[in-house]
Protein backbone atom coordinates (compact mmCIF):
# COMPACT_ATOMS: atom_id res chain seq x y z
CA UNK A 1 0.00 0.00 0.00
CA UNK A 2 1.18 3.62 -0.36
CA UNK A 3 2.43 5.57 2.14
CA UNK A 4 1.11 8.74 2.99
CA UNK A 5 4.35 10.60 1.27
CA UNK A 6 3.21 8.69 -2.20
CA UNK A 7 -0.43 10.76 -1.75
CA UNK A 8 1.10 13.70 -0.89
CA UNK A 9 3.49 13.74 -4.06
CA UNK A 10 0.43 13.18 -6.25
CA UNK A 11 -1.15 16.28 -5.22
CA UNK A 12 2.55 17.97 -5.63
CA UNK A 13 2.53 16.39 -9.01
CA UNK A 14 -0.46 18.70 -10.36
CA UNK A 15 0.74 21.70 -8.49
CA UNK A 16 -0.01 23.95 -11.90
CA UNK A 17 -3.12 22.07 -13.60
CA UNK A 18 -3.16 20.62 -16.79
CA UNK A 19 -6.25 18.49 -16.40
CA UNK A 20 -8.19 18.57 -19.40
CA UNK A 21 -12.36 18.31 -19.38
CA UNK A 22 -12.03 14.59 -20.30
CA UNK A 23 -9.97 13.95 -17.25
CA UNK A 24 -12.52 15.29 -15.34
CA UNK A 25 -15.31 13.16 -16.82
CA UNK A 26 -12.83 9.58 -15.96
CA UNK A 27 -13.26 10.69 -12.48
CA UNK A 28 -16.99 9.92 -12.96
CA UNK A 29 -16.20 6.18 -14.02
CA UNK A 30 -18.25 6.83 -17.53
CA UNK A 31 -18.55 2.89 -18.08
CA UNK A 32 -19.87 2.07 -14.71
CA UNK A 33 -22.11 5.07 -15.36
CA UNK A 34 -23.98 3.65 -18.33
CA UNK A 35 -24.78 0.98 -16.34
CA UNK A 36 -26.25 2.57 -13.83
CA UNK A 37 -27.78 4.86 -16.41
CA UNK A 38 -29.53 1.81 -18.24
CA UNK A 39 -30.95 0.39 -14.76
CA UNK A 40 -32.80 3.21 -13.65
CA UNK A 41 -34.09 4.07 -17.21
CA UNK A 42 -35.57 0.78 -16.88
CA UNK A 43 -36.86 1.35 -13.01
CA UNK A 44 -38.20 4.65 -14.48
CA UNK A 45 -39.92 3.15 -17.38
CA UNK A 46 -41.49 -0.18 -15.65
CA UNK A 47 -42.84 2.11 -12.73
CA UNK A 48 -46.46 2.54 -12.88
CA UNK A 49 -48.02 6.34 -13.55
CA UNK A 50 -46.75 8.82 -15.83
CA UNK A 51 -43.77 10.91 -15.02
CA UNK A 52 -43.44 14.10 -17.85
CA UNK A 53 -40.29 13.15 -20.10
CA UNK A 54 -38.16 16.56 -18.95
CA UNK A 55 -38.46 15.17 -15.76
CA UNK A 56 -37.84 12.06 -16.98
CA UNK A 57 -34.41 12.80 -18.39
CA UNK A 58 -33.65 15.11 -15.03
CA UNK A 59 -33.88 12.55 -13.33
CA UNK A 60 -31.77 10.28 -14.80
CA UNK A 61 -29.00 13.31 -15.21
CA UNK A 62 -29.11 13.32 -11.55
CA UNK A 63 -28.64 9.80 -11.06
CA UNK A 64 -25.82 9.72 -13.14
CA UNK A 65 -24.00 12.76 -12.46
CA UNK A 66 -24.48 11.10 -8.19
CA UNK A 67 -23.09 7.61 -9.47
CA UNK A 68 -20.22 9.98 -10.89
CA UNK A 69 -19.81 11.58 -8.31
CA UNK A 70 -19.78 8.02 -6.10
CA UNK A 71 -16.66 7.16 -8.56
CA UNK A 72 -14.79 10.30 -8.21
CA UNK A 73 -14.79 9.82 -4.49
CA UNK A 74 -13.83 6.21 -4.90
CA UNK A 75 -10.55 7.27 -7.07
CA UNK A 76 -9.83 10.31 -4.58
CA UNK A 77 -9.82 7.51 -1.87
CA UNK A 78 -8.44 4.46 -3.55
CA UNK A 79 -5.54 6.46 -5.41
CA UNK A 80 -2.89 4.91 -3.19
CA UNK A 81 -3.82 1.53 -4.89
CA UNK A 82 -4.76 2.84 -8.64
CA UNK A 83 -1.56 3.66 -8.67
CA UNK A 84 -0.25 0.09 -7.99
CA UNK A 85 -2.73 -2.06 -10.36
CA UNK A 86 -2.46 -2.47 -13.85
CA UNK A 87 -6.10 -2.14 -14.44
CA UNK A 88 -6.32 1.14 -12.59
CA UNK A 89 -2.84 2.69 -12.83
CA UNK A 90 -3.78 5.49 -15.50
CA UNK A 91 -6.58 6.76 -13.93
CA UNK A 92 -6.18 10.44 -13.57
CA UNK A 93 -4.90 11.03 -10.11
CA UNK A 94 -2.33 8.02 -10.24
CA UNK A 95 -1.42 9.34 -13.66
CA UNK A 96 -0.98 12.57 -12.21
CA UNK A 97 -3.08 14.52 -14.35
CA UNK A 98 -5.51 15.50 -11.55
CA UNK A 99 -4.86 15.79 -8.02
CA UNK A 100 -6.77 13.91 -4.55
CA UNK A 101 -7.82 17.40 -3.15
CA UNK A 102 -9.23 18.44 -6.93
CA UNK A 103 -11.13 15.14 -7.38
CA UNK A 104 -12.24 15.14 -4.08
CA UNK A 105 -14.06 18.37 -4.50
CA UNK A 106 -15.07 17.19 -7.72
CA UNK A 107 -16.86 14.45 -6.38
CA UNK A 108 -18.80 16.26 -3.29
CA UNK A 109 -19.61 19.12 -5.14
CA UNK A 110 -21.33 16.31 -7.58
CA UNK A 111 -22.98 14.91 -5.06
CA UNK A 112 -24.36 17.67 -3.88
CA UNK A 113 -26.17 19.21 -6.59
CA UNK A 114 -27.35 15.48 -7.75
CA UNK A 115 -29.09 15.23 -4.85
CA UNK A 116 -30.25 18.48 -3.85
CA UNK A 117 -31.78 18.89 -7.88
CA UNK A 118 -32.97 15.48 -8.02
CA UNK A 119 -35.13 16.35 -4.30
CA UNK A 120 -36.41 19.65 -5.80
CA UNK A 121 -37.23 18.79 -9.36
CA UNK A 122 -38.81 15.49 -8.62
CA UNK A 123 -39.11 13.77 -4.95
CA UNK A 124 -37.44 13.28 -1.63
CA UNK A 125 -37.26 9.77 -1.80
CA UNK A 126 -35.24 9.34 -5.00
CA UNK A 127 -32.92 11.85 -3.33
CA UNK A 128 -32.25 10.44 -0.38
CA UNK A 129 -31.85 6.50 -2.27
CA UNK A 130 -29.06 8.77 -4.38
CA UNK A 131 -27.52 10.41 -1.41
CA UNK A 132 -27.69 7.01 0.43
CA UNK A 133 -26.00 5.03 -2.57
CA UNK A 134 -23.40 7.84 -2.97
CA UNK A 135 -23.04 7.16 0.76
CA UNK A 136 -22.50 3.41 0.60
CA UNK A 137 -20.06 3.69 -2.34
CA UNK A 138 -18.09 6.00 -1.54
CA UNK A 139 -18.06 5.22 2.64
CA UNK A 140 -19.19 1.96 3.46
CA UNK A 141 -17.70 -0.01 0.26
CA UNK A 142 -14.43 2.05 -0.63
CA UNK A 143 -13.21 3.29 2.98
CA UNK A 144 -14.78 0.34 4.71
CA UNK A 145 -15.24 -2.80 3.32
CA UNK A 146 -13.09 -3.01 0.46
CA UNK A 147 -10.69 -2.73 2.55
CA UNK A 148 -11.39 -5.36 5.36
CA UNK A 149 -13.40 -8.55 4.02
CA UNK A 150 -13.57 -10.66 1.47
CA UNK A 151 -16.89 -10.13 1.04
CA UNK A 152 -16.27 -6.49 -0.03
CA UNK A 153 -18.10 -6.81 -3.26
CA UNK A 154 -21.41 -8.84 -1.99
CA UNK A 155 -22.21 -5.96 0.36
CA UNK A 156 -20.66 -3.03 -1.51
CA UNK A 157 -23.16 -4.49 -4.88
CA UNK A 158 -25.89 -3.22 -2.96
CA UNK A 159 -24.66 0.30 -4.08
CA UNK A 160 -24.62 -0.62 -7.73
CA UNK A 161 -28.23 -2.06 -7.75
CA UNK A 162 -30.08 0.79 -5.57
CA UNK A 163 -30.11 2.96 -9.37
CA UNK A 164 -33.56 0.84 -10.76
CA UNK A 165 -35.27 1.37 -7.00
CA UNK A 166 -34.18 5.12 -7.26
CA UNK A 167 -35.51 5.42 -11.11
CA UNK A 168 -38.87 3.26 -9.80
CA UNK A 169 -38.73 5.62 -6.99
CA UNK A 170 -38.66 9.15 -9.30
CA UNK A 171 -41.85 7.84 -10.83
CA UNK A 172 -44.07 6.04 -7.60
CA UNK A 173 -42.60 8.12 -4.58
CA UNK A 174 -42.56 4.80 -3.35
CA UNK A 175 -40.12 1.47 -2.97
CA UNK A 176 -42.54 -1.40 -4.66
CA UNK A 177 -41.61 -5.12 -4.82
CA UNK A 178 -41.00 -5.03 -8.18
CA UNK A 179 -38.08 -2.77 -7.56
CA UNK A 180 -36.96 -4.54 -5.44
CA UNK A 181 -36.53 -7.69 -7.68
CA UNK A 182 -34.78 -5.44 -10.32
CA UNK A 183 -32.56 -4.37 -7.46
CA UNK A 184 -31.57 -8.42 -6.35
CA UNK A 185 -31.05 -9.05 -10.20
CA UNK A 186 -28.23 -6.63 -9.98
CA UNK A 187 -27.54 -7.20 -6.35
CA UNK A 188 -26.91 -11.26 -7.32
CA UNK A 189 -25.13 -10.72 -10.20
CA UNK A 190 -22.42 -8.64 -8.69
CA UNK A 191 -20.54 -11.70 -7.07
CA UNK A 192 -19.95 -13.85 -9.88
CA UNK A 193 -18.80 -10.44 -12.31
CA UNK A 194 -16.34 -8.93 -9.95
CA UNK A 195 -15.31 -12.53 -8.72
CA UNK A 196 -14.94 -13.57 -12.28
CA UNK A 197 -12.05 -10.58 -12.85
CA UNK A 198 -10.83 -10.84 -9.20
CA UNK A 199 -9.72 -14.36 -10.53
CA UNK A 200 -7.91 -13.54 -13.23
CA UNK A 201 -6.93 -10.41 -11.54
CA UNK A 202 -5.61 -12.07 -8.39
CA UNK A 203 -2.25 -10.77 -8.54
CA UNK A 204 -3.07 -7.02 -8.78
CA UNK A 205 -5.19 -7.19 -5.91
CA UNK A 206 -3.12 -9.13 -3.85
CA UNK A 207 0.15 -6.23 -4.50
CA UNK A 208 -2.04 -3.90 -2.89
CA UNK A 209 -3.60 -6.06 0.11
CA UNK A 210 -6.91 -5.91 -0.99
CA UNK A 211 -8.88 -8.64 0.27
CA UNK A 212 -10.74 -10.09 -3.07
CA UNK A 213 -11.94 -13.66 -2.49
CA UNK A 214 -9.78 -15.51 -4.68
CA UNK A 215 -6.40 -13.94 -2.47
CA UNK A 216 -7.95 -15.14 0.85
CA UNK A 217 -9.94 -18.16 0.41
CA UNK A 218 -8.12 -19.13 -3.16
CA UNK A 219 -9.46 -19.62 -6.51
CA UNK A 220 -11.25 -23.24 -5.69
CA UNK A 221 -13.39 -21.72 -3.14
CA UNK A 222 -13.95 -18.82 -5.24
CA UNK A 223 -15.24 -20.71 -8.36
CA UNK A 224 -17.85 -22.43 -5.44
CA UNK A 225 -19.33 -19.16 -4.77
CA UNK A 226 -19.62 -18.04 -8.30
CA UNK A 227 -21.45 -20.96 -9.31
CA UNK A 228 -23.61 -21.34 -6.14
CA UNK A 229 -24.39 -16.53 -6.77
CA UNK A 230 -25.24 -18.03 -10.59
CA UNK A 231 -27.37 -20.74 -9.79
CA UNK A 232 -29.24 -18.21 -7.29
CA UNK A 233 -29.48 -15.27 -9.86
CA UNK A 234 -30.48 -17.31 -13.15
CA UNK A 235 -34.20 -18.04 -11.57
CA UNK A 236 -34.06 -14.05 -9.96
CA UNK A 237 -33.62 -13.05 -13.44
CA UNK A 238 -36.49 -14.80 -14.67
CA UNK A 239 -38.63 -13.05 -11.79
CA UNK A 240 -40.05 -9.77 -13.43
CA UNK A 241 -41.53 -12.11 -16.46
CA UNK A 242 -43.32 -14.34 -13.62
CA UNK A 243 -44.11 -11.31 -11.17
CA UNK A 244 -46.11 -10.09 -14.65
CA UNK A 245 -43.76 -6.86 -15.33
CA UNK A 246 -41.54 -8.49 -17.72
CA UNK A 247 -43.64 -9.67 -20.75
CA UNK A 248 -43.09 -12.70 -23.01
CA UNK A 249 -40.02 -11.35 -24.87
CA UNK A 250 -38.25 -10.76 -21.55
CA UNK A 251 -39.36 -14.44 -20.54
CA UNK A 252 -37.09 -16.39 -22.96
CA UNK A 253 -34.39 -13.91 -23.06
CA UNK A 254 -33.97 -14.08 -18.95
CA UNK A 255 -34.42 -17.67 -19.45
CA UNK A 256 -31.89 -18.89 -21.95
CA UNK A 257 -29.61 -16.17 -20.96
CA UNK A 258 -30.07 -17.03 -17.20
CA UNK A 259 -29.12 -21.03 -18.13
CA UNK A 260 -26.07 -19.35 -20.12
CA UNK A 261 -24.85 -17.73 -17.11
CA UNK A 262 -25.06 -21.00 -15.07
CA UNK A 263 -23.11 -22.63 -17.99
CA UNK A 264 -20.30 -20.12 -18.25
CA UNK A 265 -20.33 -20.01 -14.52
CA UNK A 266 -20.20 -23.60 -14.84
CA UNK A 267 -17.16 -23.86 -17.12
CA UNK A 268 -15.65 -21.60 -14.49
CA UNK A 269 -16.48 -23.88 -11.87
CA UNK A 270 -14.27 -26.95 -13.84
CA UNK A 271 -11.20 -24.81 -14.72
CA UNK A 272 -8.11 -26.05 -13.35
CA UNK A 273 -7.71 -23.67 -10.11
CA UNK A 274 -4.04 -22.61 -10.77
CA UNK A 275 -4.73 -22.06 -14.65
CA UNK A 276 -2.51 -19.07 -15.50
CA UNK A 277 -4.61 -17.96 -18.60
CA UNK A 278 -8.43 -18.01 -17.08
CA UNK A 279 -9.80 -17.93 -20.28
CA UNK A 280 -13.17 -19.35 -18.57
CA UNK A 281 -13.07 -16.66 -16.19
CA UNK A 282 -12.50 -13.91 -18.64
CA UNK A 283 -15.83 -15.88 -20.82
CA UNK A 284 -17.93 -15.28 -18.35
CA UNK A 285 -17.10 -11.74 -16.94
CA UNK A 286 -17.72 -10.67 -20.61
CA UNK A 287 -20.51 -12.91 -20.67
CA UNK A 288 -21.94 -10.83 -17.06
CA UNK A 289 -21.81 -7.76 -18.90
CA UNK A 290 -24.53 -9.24 -21.87
CA UNK A 291 -26.45 -10.71 -19.40
CA UNK A 292 -27.24 -7.34 -17.29
CA UNK A 293 -27.28 -5.14 -20.88
CA UNK A 294 -29.55 -7.97 -22.34
CA UNK A 295 -31.49 -8.47 -19.44
CA UNK A 296 -32.40 -4.58 -18.71
CA UNK A 297 -32.44 -3.64 -22.30
CA UNK A 298 -35.33 -6.09 -23.04
CA UNK A 299 -37.37 -4.66 -20.24
CA UNK A 300 -36.86 -0.99 -21.67
CA UNK A 301 -37.77 -1.78 -25.26
CA UNK A 302 -40.65 -4.14 -23.81
CA UNK A 303 -42.05 -0.96 -21.74
CA UNK A 304 -41.43 1.64 -24.71
CA UNK A 305 -43.22 -0.81 -27.28
CA UNK A 306 -46.74 0.78 -26.57
CA UNK A 307 -45.53 4.07 -26.26
CA UNK A 308 -44.05 4.14 -29.81
CA UNK A 309 -46.63 1.47 -31.21
CA UNK A 310 -49.42 4.00 -30.52
CA UNK A 311 -47.10 7.19 -31.31
CA UNK A 312 -46.95 5.76 -34.94
CA UNK A 313 -50.60 4.39 -35.15
CA UNK A 314 -51.79 8.10 -33.93
CA UNK B 1 16.98 29.97 -26.81
CA UNK B 2 17.71 26.78 -24.86
CA UNK B 3 15.70 23.64 -25.19
CA UNK B 4 15.09 24.04 -21.39
CA UNK B 5 13.18 26.99 -21.76
CA UNK B 6 11.90 26.00 -25.18
CA UNK B 7 10.01 23.17 -22.68
CA UNK B 8 9.22 25.25 -20.30
CA UNK B 9 7.48 27.66 -22.81
CA UNK B 10 5.62 24.39 -24.16
CA UNK B 11 4.65 22.88 -20.80
CA UNK B 12 3.15 26.98 -20.02
CA UNK B 13 1.03 26.24 -23.45
CA UNK B 14 -0.07 23.27 -22.40
CA UNK B 15 -1.12 24.34 -19.06
CA UNK B 16 -3.27 27.39 -20.50
CA UNK B 17 -4.46 25.52 -23.21
CA UNK B 18 -6.21 22.91 -20.20
CA UNK B 19 -7.16 25.98 -18.41
CA UNK B 20 -8.89 27.70 -20.77
CA UNK B 21 -10.61 24.09 -21.56
CA UNK B 22 -11.49 23.99 -18.22
CA UNK B 23 -13.32 27.29 -18.03
CA UNK B 24 -15.31 26.26 -20.98
CA UNK B 25 -16.21 23.32 -20.02
CA UNK B 26 -17.20 25.16 -16.41
CA UNK B 27 -19.40 27.86 -18.26
CA UNK B 28 -21.41 25.18 -20.03
CA UNK B 29 -22.13 23.24 -17.02
CA UNK B 30 -23.14 26.03 -15.58
CA UNK B 31 -25.50 26.82 -18.45
CA UNK B 32 -26.92 23.60 -18.56
CA UNK B 33 -27.75 24.10 -14.57
CA UNK B 34 -29.54 27.26 -15.52
CA UNK B 35 -31.26 25.81 -18.36
CA UNK B 36 -32.06 22.48 -17.00
CA UNK B 37 -34.06 24.53 -13.69
CA UNK B 38 -35.59 26.51 -16.16
CA UNK B 39 -37.22 23.51 -18.29
CA UNK B 40 -37.88 21.41 -14.93
CA UNK B 41 -39.69 24.72 -13.58
CA UNK B 42 -42.37 24.87 -16.72
CA UNK B 43 -42.45 21.10 -17.00
CA UNK B 44 -43.73 21.09 -13.48
CA UNK B 45 -45.64 24.17 -13.22
CA UNK B 46 -46.44 24.92 -16.87
CA UNK B 47 -48.81 28.11 -17.17
CA UNK B 48 -49.55 27.72 -13.22
CA UNK B 49 -46.00 29.36 -12.86
CA UNK B 50 -47.45 33.04 -13.90
CA UNK B 51 -50.77 31.88 -11.52
CA UNK B 52 -49.73 33.82 -8.18
CA UNK B 53 -51.03 35.70 -5.71
CA UNK B 54 -49.94 39.59 -6.28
Amino acid sequence: MASETNLSAMNERVAVSSAMPSDYYELLKPRVMQLVVFTAIAGLMLAPGPLHPVLSIIAILCIAIGAGASGALNMWYDADIDAAMSRTAKRPIPGGRVSRDEALAFGLVLSFFSVIVLGLVINWLSAGLLAFTIFFYAVIYSMWLKRATPQNIVVGGAAGAIPPVIGWAAVTGSVSLESIVLFAIIFMWTPPHFWALALFKAGDYERVNVPMLPNVVGNRATQNQILAYSILLAPIGVLPFLMGFGGFAYGVVSGALGLAFIYHAWKCWQMDSKDERMVPAKKLFGFSILYLFALFGTLIIEAATPAIASAFVG
Amino acid sequence: MSSEQVHEDNAEEKRRKAQRARNIAIALSLAAFVVILYVATWAKLGANVLNRPL
